[in-house]
Formats: structure tokens, C-alpha cells, sequence
């Protein structure tokens, strides 16, 4: 079971990985304490000092389009953030999150705005997002599948040191 | 009975698309839409953006003395900081994946060897039917030679080289369908334009996309490369190709939807800043000046794309305006020595084009050119997202190699179609 309790970190629609941490700035250190600083940076260069652990990022559709670089993903983590909220993933991204252990939860974000309070509980039956302002409370189903069970692992790594392969599970 | 219990399931088998035979034959059972399996990988590949990490995660994964499953299905390139920069982190990457691949007897493109999706296709690794998993976006390219081949990211490609498989969601397909002749003057980039604006920034997404049509078989290899690589922007897990001797869809088979193209009537496009579904046609943008024009990446940099971008020049005079940089990429080795060969990469540069090693140069702001700022760039590369290029005050334009040639010209954005011979 996750528990998250944090601020709504709101972004729009088509937020791309090079907006979540530029490729230049990739190229001068894999080293995610560092490129921490620049989350964000293209879309507002005072972002990534507002952030506090525990933010949740909650953005509309096509969250990750663009390149399928992994810094996306672990840069997030980085910062503190344990969750990301979107209408809808690009496929990379939505990935690489699972494979780090960054929760990617699929769900309506239209009514949450930025600094909202949301209450997310993540486990065997699914996951809820509650919205303190609005008092709304959204239900997801579980991931299930190989990507659950990745989820589930804590991550890609913690998976196959334990499966040593990836294992079928057939039909979702 | 078993054989007439086996004949019935074979003979209610469903119609399949091009991504489900595909992925059927690389999980070894029949899959549809919807299905998660694991397939075997026929290549990974990595470049030097993604491999370092790819070699922490596989390190992390297989634990000390882990082994590549199988290092001849794995290569790496080392394209995106060609030639390495300042930082010394670039020449450490490189260092690193090398050290790597000789440990593991993985191939490696060298510096300056070109693009890695464009090097697999050239020297003939790409195969029909294969399933090619590379740890950058536009591994999609090589859906041109009948390849299911997708992007994943470094921990991805990382679990496909220690265990040689990979778990995919066998994608719907949807069916782009291309009918009749292609006007003069319009790219395969301005039809790929049109339809990433046609299917919006993810109207494609977790899709195969099936391009078919009467007008498919007149789309020469580099025309299909520059359509299958767009796709991405839509958000497409593989944009394929039906090939003489490669993998056909069944008639019937399911697909979810399907994208009618007339590429009669298209007119040349551009990508407005700050991305490419942002598209309109060239004269919509017509007039906007320009200060660097960018003729490379895996999407514009090959032979035809330089060729046609000189065609124009020369036909314009072959000076380009004041105040406008030309950069010039090509996308591999081998297409610089073609260039070379024909005189396309001499005339360039007796025109004053600033020509660069074979890689993905100035197209992400990890070499090559970075743009000063407030100037405007007119790129035939894939994306313009701000900041793509390594300085968020440049916007970037995003059009065909021959409207660049036209804009280098002008030193403002200017339909090719016009570009006259002078006097
Ligand atoms: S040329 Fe650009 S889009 Fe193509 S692989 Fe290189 S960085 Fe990516």
C-alpha cells in the first residue's frame, strides 16, 4: 500500500520529456541530484526550487510525448515527487515511470488545480486520488499485468532480480 | 480428431494486421490487440543519450558479471554528441559504452559513422518481420522495411539485453491509406507533416500505425523512412510498411481506425513553434524571416533530402542571404560520402553552408550549432519543441529540405514551388 499526501503541481496538455529535463542539459551528467535543478526549466526556470517532496505533478493529455529518454522519469523522483497525474501518458514515459518506481496514474485531472491537495492511496485494489478542495474521490483500477507486477516490485530492477525474465501472465 | 480439431482453429484463425503477425511470431503463440506478451527481440540498439544509463540499469539488474543474452542482436551508436563537446561527460559516455561493448562483443557505430536508426537500415540489419526495440523515440524509422520497431527508454533496453525479450501490449492498428499522385514540389515531409496534424499530438498513441494505399508503392525507401519517423509525434508505437517478401495484413483484419490521405492536393507544410502537430500550410508562414536553417537529422538529412534542398539553391542562385547561417547534417557517413561523390556536399559549402560530422548534430541541442538567441530556425528535422535546440529564446519552424533551401535564399520562409531560376 502507498500512501501519498502532497500539493498538486499543475501542468497542461503535451508536456514533452525535453520540457521535463532538457536533452542538453542530459548531456553534461546522468547524475539526477544535479539535473534536479533544471526540472521543468524550459516551461518555468523557478519550477524545480518550488518543488516539495511529497508535490504530486498533475498534467491533461500526452504526458511524456516526445523523446523516451529515462532522465524524465528519474529527475521526477529525484525532486521528491512519487506520483504523476495525467488524462493520458505517452507509451515511453508511462514505461519508464513503472520501470523506476513513479507512479503513473491515469485519471480525469480537469478539475484539479495547481496547489490542491490530494490524497492518494495506491494497493491491491486499485488506486484513489482524493481532492480536498473539491472533496472528489476518484477510483482506478490496479495495473495488473506484467506492468503491475513491475509496479508492484518496486521497479524494472527490483523485478528481474527476482523473475530473472520477464514472466507472462497472458490475456489483461 | 486432433487434426480436424487443429485444421477448425486454423481455419477460424482471425484476420491479423502487420503488428500482431509481427509480435505472434515473437511471442511464439496468436496474438491480437489488447494481448500482453513477450516477445523475443531480433535487435537492440542503443545510442550514446541512452546506453550509459541502459548499462547502470543492466549492471543494477544482472548483478555482477551479467552477460548481453545474445551480443550479436545488440549494437550501439554514439550519434547524439558527435563530435563530443566541451563537457567532458560526452567523451566519458562514449568511453564508457565502448569499454562495455567490448566486454559484452557488442558492435558499435563509431563517432561520426551517422544516425543509429539510418546506419541499421543502410547497411542492410534491418530486416522484414523483425522486432527491433531501440532506446530512442525515433527507432519507428525502421517500420519503413516492414520492422515492428518501437522505442523504449534505458532500463527498457537494458532487460532486452540481459534477457533478449521484452513485454509489449500488442497495439491496435490504425490505417493510413495514401491515394494519388504526389503534386511537384511536395516532400514526403510535407505528407508526414499533414498527418501528424490530421492524427494531433497523440492521436496515434499506444497505435500501430499500417500505411497502405494505391500511392504506397510509389514512395521510394527514404520517402517511407521520413513517414514512418513523423509518426512518433502522433504518439505511434510503430509506423509500418507492407515490402515485397515482408509481412502482410490479412484482408479483415481489425483495425480501430483509418486516415484517408489525398496526397494530390497537398501543398508544401511547416511546423509552427512550439510543435509539430502545429501545422499550416507553407503559406500561412510564408514572410517570416529566418537567421539559421538547418538541413539533417534522421528525418531530412539523407541523400534525396540534401540533393533536393541543392536543387533549389542552384535554381535560386545559389547565394545564400545575408545574415542566415546554413548548417548542413547529413545523417550518416555513407550519405556524406554519396554527397561527396556527386558534388552536392562541395556546392553546399562553396555556397558558405557551415557542414558538420554525420550525427544528429544541431537537432537537440547536444552538438553541433546551438542557435544565438532570439534567432529563428527553419529545421527539417522532427521536433520544435522549445528549447529543442538548446536555447529556449530561438523558435523553431519545422518544413521540407527543399522549403529550407528556399528560405536560405530569402532569409525568410518561402515556398519552394517558387523559387525560380534568375535571370
Ligand atoms: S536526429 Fe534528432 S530526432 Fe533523430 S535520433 Fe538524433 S536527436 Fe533524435
Amino acid at each position: 500500500m502507498t500512501e501519498i499526501i502532497g500539493r498538486a503541481r499543475r501542468l497542461g496538455d503535451d508536456i514533452n520529456t525535453d520540457y521535463i529535463i532538457s536533452s542538453a542539459r542530459k548531456k553534461t551528467t546522468l547524475d539526477e541530484q544535479i539535473l534536479k535543478q533544471y526540472l521543468l526549466e524550459s516551461l518555468d526556470p523557478a519550477f524545480a526550487s518550488s518543488v516539495r517532496a511529497g508535490d504530486v505533478l498533475v498534467a491533461g493529455k500526452n504526458l511524456g510525448c516526445g523523446s523516451a529518454m529515462e532522465v524524465a522519469a528519474t529527475v521526477i523522483l529525484a525532486a521528491g515527487i512519487r506520483a504523476v497525474l495525467a488524462t493520458s501518458f505517452a507509451r515511453s514515459f508511462y514505461r519508464n515511470a513503472i520501470n523506476n518506481g513513479l507512479l503513473p496514474i491515469e485519471c480525469d485531472t480537469t478539475e484539479i488545480l495547481e496547489g490542491d491537495g490530494l490524497m492518494i492511496t495506491a494497493g491491491p485494489d486499485g488506486t484513489s486520488i482524493t481532492n480536498e478542495r473539491t472533496g472528489r474521490c476518484e477510483i482506478r483500477p490496479p495495473l495488473g499485468g506484467i506492468a503491475g507486477a513491475i509496479l508492484d516490485a518496486g521497479g524494472l530492477v527490483a523485478y528481474l532480480r527476482r523473475e530473472g525474465r520477464f514472466v507472462p501472465l497472458g490475456r489483461t | 480428431m486432433a487434426f480436424r480439431a487443429a485444421r477448425t482453429q486454423l481455419y477460424r484463425m482471425p484476420p491479423q494486421t502487420i503488428a500482431e503477425k509481427i509480435l505472434s511470431a515473437k511471442c511464439g503463440r496468436l496474438a491480437h490487440a489488447g494481448d500482453v506478451v513477450v516477445c523475443d527481440v531480433d535487435l537492440v540498439l542503443g545510442t550514446d543519450a541512452s546506453a550509459p544509463m541502459a548499462i547502470g540499469y543492466f549492471e543494477r539488474m544482472g548483478g555482477p558479471g551479467a552477460r548481453v543474452h545474445d551480443p550479436s542482436r545488440v549494437a550501439f551508436a554514439l550519434d547524439h554528441y558527435t563530435p563530443q563537446s566541451e563537457s567532458e561527460s560526452t567523451a566519458k559516455f562514449h568511453a564508457q559504452v565502448r569499454a562495455f561493448a567490448r566486454e559484452q562483443g557488442v558492435r558499435v557505430f563509431e563517432v561520426g559513422e551517422g544516425i543509429s536508426h539510418q546506419i541499421i537500415v543502410e547497411r542492410g540489419i534491418v530486416r522484414p518481420g523483425q522486432l527491433i526495440v531501440g532506446a530512442d523515440s525515433h527507432t519507428v524509422t525502421c517500420g519503413a522495411l516492414n520492422a515492428f520497431a518501437t522505442g523504449v527508454g534505458s532500463s527498457d533496453l537494458a532487460a532486452a539485453m540481459l534477457t533478449g525479450q521484452l513485454w509489449l501490449r500488442v497495439p491496435e492498428t490504425m490505417r493510413v491509406t495514401l491515394r494519388g499522385d504526389r503534386p511537384a514540389g511536395v516532400a514526403a515531409k510535407d505528407i508526414a507533416l499533414a498527418i501528424v496534424a490530421m492524427l494531433g499530438g497523440d492521436g496515434a498513441e499506444y497505435h500501430a500505425i499500417e500505411f497502405v494505399g494505391p500511392a504506397a508503392d510509389s514512395f521510394s525507401r527514404d520517402d517511407r523512412l521520413v513517414l514512418s519517423n513523423l509518426m512518433v509525434e502522433a504518439g505511434a508505437k510503430a509506423a509500418i510498411w507492407e515490402v515485397a517478401g515482408g509481412v502482410f495484413a490479412d484482408a479483415g483484419a481489425r483495425c480501430v481506425r483509418e486516415l484517408v490521405v489525398g496526397i494530390d492536393r497537398l501543398t508544401p507544410r511547416v511546423a509552427l513553434p512550439h510543435a509539430p502537430k502545429n501545422v499550416v500550410a507553407i503559406a500561412d508562414a510564408v514572410g517570416t524571416p529566418v537567421q539559421m536553417v538547418f538541413l539533417g537529422t534522421c528525418t531530412g538529412g539523407r541523400a534525396s533530402d540534401l540533393r533536393d534542398a541543392r536543387a533549389i539553391l542552384e535554381r535560386g542562385g545559389g547565394r545564400i542571404a545575408d545574415g542566415v547561417t546554413l548548417v548542413v547534417t547529413p545523417v550518416s557517413s555513407d550519405v556524406a560520402r554519396q554527397l561527396e561523390a556527386d558534388g552536392t556536399l562541395p556546392a553546399l559549402a562553396r555556397m558558405g553552408a557551415v557542414i558538420t560530422a554525420p550525427g544528429c548534430g544541431a537537432c537537440c541541442g547536444t552538438s553541433g550549432v546551438i542557435p544565438d538567441d532570439g534567432m529563428t530556425v527553419l529545421s527539417t528535422a522532427n521536433r520544435n519543441f522549445k528549447a529543442r535546440m538548446g536555447n529556449a529564446s530561438a523558435p523553431i519552424y519545422l518544413a521540407s529540405p527543399a522549403a529550407c533551401a528556399a528560405a536560405a535564399l530569402s532569409g525568410a520562409i518561402a515556398d519552394p514551388r517558387t523559387v525560380r531560376a534568375g535571370p
